[in-house]
């Protein structure tokens, strides 16, 4: 199981400026401290549209990377965005699940069959092609950078422990600020 | 009794920018629309599972300066309102839908149809306070294109409800 403040830490080395950023609940208030950027959509309404919100930014500029960061309790209430991406198959697309087993921003109650939900066969059985899973930090510095050199869609299992605990101040995720900063710089790359 | 040409729907949507077209089966738009666009290069057809999804897609994809639309059915509409509450009406986008009125009788308005899950309809995109247009027989196809250059335009959802089937032709 990885921290999850260092997994991120560990992710974002490898983040280029032009990439767009899809970070969700928790996982959104642990990277937008991690790599602050204007490229990161944290706008995404709720009930796991994270994905989707990134496979239609993946599908109409395919010159750019897209990174999801999803929660499991987010996928499992959008679960068939996996078939869709992997139809829609952008060579952009990079899917991860944060797996901590809790719906963390609403209590910490676990998600269901918490432990025995397989993601990664999940993506696999979605039609995924490339499917990674990390549950050690050191395995997962050393092969992170590989993961997202290659042709997307690939989705990954991020093995992590709870986050810290976390001031959540839900403006700074969809606050009309941060999407129109949003905004303006996508257009301007 | 009127008709409905899908193909002159399908060069409204194409007139108005459309790149993409999102969409799960619906019954009324299946055989007029959602089959000959199959066949299209432009605009590039994407299946989702359920409706909700596209509604993110669709965001994305303004985000990305694309347009699209999202073709479904009614009761995809209704299981999607959080997501058109939250994405399209309180982040302000142009989400555009296309729906097709599941069961509407032909030449009947949707909020005087005896079909509860029809009648509904218009009432909740009011009270949502959501743009719709009546797309019933040919005068209103011409409704289309300025329909989708609004709500780019102004950047708010759209939604156009396709009364009858289309013919394919």
């Amino acid at each position: 199981m990885m921290n999850h403040r260092k997994c991120f830490e560990a992710l974002a080395r490898h983040i280029a400026a032009d990439d767009i950023v899809l970070p969700v609940y928790s996982s959104a208030f642990e990277w937008l401290d991690v790599r602050p950027s204007a490229l990161n959509y944290t706008a995404h309404g709720a009930m796991g549209l994270a994905s989707s919100h990134g496979l239609g930014l993946a599908l109409g500029r395919p010159d750019r990377r897209v990174i999801v960061l999803d929660g499991d309790g987010s996928l499992l209430m959008n679960i068939g965005t996996l078939v869709t991406a992997a139809a829609a198959a952008p060579k952009n697309f990079y899917h991860f699940v944060c797996e901590n087993g809790t719906y963390e921003a609403n209590g910490g109650h676990p998600i269901p069959n918490k432990g025995k939900v397989n993601f990664a066969a999940l993506a696999r059985g979605a039609g995924y092609g490339s499917v990674h899973e990390f549950s050690d930090l050191q395995n997962f510095e050393q092969q992170i950078g590989a993961v997202l050199a290659e042709p997307g869609p690939v989705f990954g299992v991020l093995k992590v422990e709870p986050a810290r605990p976390q001031q959540r101040d839900y403006n700074r995720i969809h606050g009309a600020d941060v999407r129109q900063m949003f905004k303006e710089a996508i257009k301007a790359r | 009794m009127s008709d409905l040409s899908g193909a002159n729907i399908i060069q409204q949507i194409k007139a108005g920018g459309v790149e993409f077209v999102i969409s799960v089966p619906d019954i009324t738009t299946a055989a007029g629309l959602l089959t000959p666009l199959e066949t299209m290069a432009s605009p590039r057809l994407v299946r989702v599972c359920k409706e909700d999804e596209g509604i993110g897609i669709c965001a994305g994809l303004a985000h990305a300066g694309k347009r699209a639309l999202l073709l479904i059915q009614q009761t995809g509409m209704l299981d999607s309102i959080n997501a058109i509450r939250g994405v399209a009406v309180e982040y302000s986008l142009p989400i555009c839908m296309m729906v097709g009125l599941l069961e509407k009788e032909p030449d009947v308005r949707p909020r005087e149809s005896k079909r509860y899950g029809v009648r509904i309809v218009e009432p909740i995109l009011d009270a949502m306070g959501i743009d719709y247009h009546e797309i019933e027989d040919e005068a209103d196809v011409a409704k289309i294109k300025p329909a989708i250059d609004a709500a780019y335009a102004q950047s708010k959802p759209v939604v156009l409800l396709i009364g009858r089937r289309p013919t394919a032709s």
